[in-house]
């Protein structure tokens, strides 16, 4: 890797002086349908089974839909109901605890709300965003703008009525947040500091520093914590409960700790279970957290609800590829921005810096491929991004002042990224797509609505930046009134796992006969070692 | 196939832990005590799974954003402890480790609304950080390197924009808290700091009211409708022709 660092410094006067130029759509096309997952061959194949059919998704996602349901009717006792509430809300991270709030203030009282969470309240892909969160809130902008660019971004599949919310209620979501305390980057007249982002006609990226999503979760879960919103920590609800009339009525928990079940009855069901980063669709590295394996996909098409756009996976060019502690964890966009281009094993740039994160991505990993490549001591590629450019362009200090948050990172590993190029691959990043939901967040099944990462319809087959953590807010808050509406009216019936025979069944007639059961509640990344020497008597 | 076949059939196949192993060498860990030789270059979290632990607490976000995995270790024979994040931090040879399962620490419930950002609000709330014994554990506890103990002093001072300001990078770990002598809750009493200065401090966006009251009167309402009815080919060419306000600046990014 020195050796290669050396040619990288040797050649960056040159490098600087002659850039690339962006390629062609013809080139662009070409160098997507060889490398990016999305369009080659053998990521995805077509649904056997269910309400979607036919319907063309991931390999790994396809995996879990065709799998036994984790759950055994029969070892379910629903005579006894341990938690009987009003709301449960599934997944303790944005979207969720949002809704919780959201469905207090709307009338249901606090000890009639549940959150259920697998890991912690807040450990969620939520706490992870960096960049900030997109509001038309200037006057040279306007949420018309807003949703052309959610629209275009989303290559004019998103469901419209659901891209109009997300533009029309953003002021309304950062002005709450204003009245909870979030800390927003601001100039000194106390208007926002707004940046611009991939794919956005104007500045409207609202930030806390590089800790945006920490900054919003942290708010937010302290003012569920004020209110004292019951929340239950390592039980994952590991499928829905239904009742006679069709209805989600609910759902079955898993304690993590002590293998013992939960039945919970509830008048309404949110889920806000986040993504499925950990499923390593394509097996790309991931930037999400721990838990983004995907379960309320599965729960959710379990109890008969449909999925959209996840026929696309969104992966970001510049994840880290080293040192292997960061492995697949973000490095931003704004580093290519302020000038650092990327180059190979021998020092070369070999693409325009600033391609759609697509292409951009398809480009790294056909240099990867092609053996012009770094390979790193622990065996992971990647391709160099010269850092130093910035520096020699802006002046010294722009890296500390600009990048502060990954100056730090780079910094606990004893790398200088003012002084040297760090080294980045692609990396899995967003679930664009999910259960379908409505302007009201339900799905089509009474009782069950949806909202954050695990919806789709929201961003079509593309999500741009910054649209994310105003995802959750928008449609957690949605959820949260719209539930509240619902358990008003709502009866449930008498409680059911029959949807879980009847999709046994299904997957009986379709010969499907997987050994696998999904959803999967956890990665698994114990050493191969460790595992095949395991033995299960205890 | 036996659920042992199947799992090694699944696993994800982004890097084995195996060649690494052979690459670059193996250090010697003590995971609560019990040796066990892992690849070098790992992190603490990796280790513990290559050594065959499955997470259920210790782990979150898995990128040094959630606080979940705080680590106390020791490397042998030496007199200080460390502290820092499984996620972040790489095997040392004979290190002895444990990793915090959860932090006992209450939390003081308030409403935000009803409070005012005074001179004595944060000690009222949380009147143990007047028992600081300036012995700056608290910092050297701290795996984000946030000066713990320079933030509770202006805390108990009253200077509730600076001590969210300085304790802004928190992840709320909960460090601090289980070393502190004095029983502070330090991740809580910057959380209560920040929330004043971002409700009560910091100027308003007169910007943000104005777009507020335009939307309230339904301003955007015929345009997104109309942009809603267009057919596919006029809103195509309308996006690919709309001018970008920041072709030539720097651009943001998550």
């Amino acid at each position: 890797m020195m050796k290669s660092i050396k040619l990288v410094e040797e050649k960056r006067e040159k490098n600087m002086s002659k850039p690339v130029k962006p390629m062609s759509m013809k080139d662009r096309e070409e160098v997507l349908g060889k490398y990016h997952p999305d369009y080659m061959g053998g990521t995805k194949r077509e649904l056997k089974v269910g309400i979607d059919k036919g319907m063309l998704l991931y390999n790994g996602i396809i995996d879990l839909l065709e799998a036994k349901p984790v759950l055994a009717p029969k070892d379910v006792d629903l005579s006894k109901i341990d938690y009987d509430v009003d709301l449960l809300i599934i997944g303790g991270g944005g979207a969720g605890t949002v809704a919780s709030l959201f469905a207090y203030e709307s009338g249901v009282p606090k000890d009639k709300i549940l959150i259920i969470t697998k890991l912690r309240h807040g450990d969620a892909n939520s706490m992870m965003a960096q960049g900030g969160i997109q509001v038309a809130d200037r006057p040279e902008d306007n949420p018309a703008l807003h949703y052309l660019d959610i629209y275009g971004g989303g290559h004019f599949t998103n469901k419209p009525e659901l891209a109009r919310a997300l533009a029309l209620d953003a002021p309304g979501i950062i002005s709450w947040h204003e009245d909870l305390g979030v800390m927003y980057d601001r100039n000194e007249d106390g208007e926002f500091q707004e940046l611009s982002g991939g794919g956005t006609c104007r500045n409207r990226m609202h930030s806390c520093k590089d800790y945006s999503g920490m900054e919003l979760m942290r708010n937010i879960r302290d003012e569920a914590r004020n209110l004292e919103i019951p929340v239950l920590e390592f039980c994952p609800v590991a499928e829905l409960l239904m009742d006679d009339k069709g209805q989600v009525a609910g759902g079955v928990a898993f304690n993590l700790e002590t293998f013992e079940y939960y039945v919970i009855r509830a008048k309404a069901t949110i889920l806000a279970t986040g993504g499925s980063g950990r499923l390593h669709l394509a097996n790309y590295p991931t930037t999400n957290h721990y838990g983004a394996t995907g379960d309320g996909l599965i729960m959710a098409y379990h109890a008969g609800a449909n999925l959209l756009d996840l026929d696309t996976i969104q992966i970001h060019p510049t994840g880290d590829a080293y040192p292997e502690p960061l492995v697949g964890i973000l490095s931003t966009e704004k580093i290519r921005g302020l000038g650092a281009i990327p180059l190979n094993k021998n020092g070369d740039p070999f693409v325009f810096p600033l391609e759609p994160r697509d292409v951009e991505s398809a480009m790294f990993i056909q240099e990867c491929k092609q053996g012009r490549g770094i390979i790193t001591p622990t065996g992971m590629p990647g391709v160099w991004l010269d850092t130093p450019m910035i520096e020699i362009l802006h002046g010294d200090g722009t890296i500390e002042t600009k990048l502060a948050g990954e100056v730090r990172k780079f910094k606990r590993f004893g790398i200088d990224m003012t002084k040297h190029p760090i080294l980045v691959y692609p990396t899995l990043h967003y679930q664009n797509g999910g259960v379908e939901i409505n302007e009201k967040t339900e799905t089509r099944v009474p009782g069950l609505f949806a909202a954050g990462e695990v919806s789709g319809g929201v961003h079509g087959k593309n999500r741009l930046m910054g649209n994310s953590l105003l995802d959750f807010n928008v449609f957690g808050r949605r959820a949260g009134i719209y539930s509240a509406k619902y358990v008003k009216k709502a009866k449930i019936g008498k409680l059911t796992l029959n949807h879980l025979d009847k999709y046994n069944k299904m997957l009986e007639q379709a010969k499907i006969t997987s050994a696998k059961t999904a959803p999967i509640i956890l990665p698994e990344y114990r050493g191969e070692m460790a595992i095949s020497r395991a033995l299960d008597i205890f | 196939m036996t659920k042992k076949e199947q799992i090694l059939l699944e696993k994800p196949d982004i890097k084995k832990a195996e060649d690494v192993e052979k690459k670059a060498g193996t250090v010697e860990v003590f995971i609560m005590g019990k040796s066990y030789k892992v690849p070098a270059g790992l992190t603490i979290m990796k280790a513990l799974e290559y050594a065959g632990y499955r997470y259920i607490r210790g782990c979150g976000c898995r990128a040094g954003f959630c606080g979940a995995c705080s680590t106390i270790y020791r490397i042998e024979d030496e007199q200080k402890l460390g502290f820092d994040l499984a996620c972040q931090k790489v095997v040392e040879d004979k290190m002895y480790l444990v990793q915090l399962p959860f932090v006992p620490a209450s939390k003081a419930e308030y409403e935000i609304e009803k409070i005012k950002p005074t001179e004595s609000t944060i000690l009222e709330i949380y009147p143990e950080i007047a028992r600081c014994v300036s012995c700056n554990t608290c910092t050297k506890s701290c795996p984000q390197d946030i000066e713990v103990m320079k933030y509770i002093q202006r805390a108990v001072r009253g200077e509730i924009a600076k001590c969210a300001e300085i304790s802004f990078d928190c992840i709320q770990c909960g460090l601090c808290a289980m070393r502190c002598p004095a029983d502070i809750k330090h991740y809580h009493v910057s959380q209560l700091a920040r929330r004043l200065r971002g409700k009560y401090l910091d100027t308003r966006s007169k910007n943000l009211s104005k777009r507020l009251k335009e939307i309230g009167n339904r301003k955007f309402d015929g345009e997104i409708e109309k942009l809603i009815k267009m057919d596919k080919k006029e809103i195509m060419e309308l996006y690919k022709t709309r001018k970008i306000e920041a072709e030539e600046e720097d651009t943001g990014g998550d």
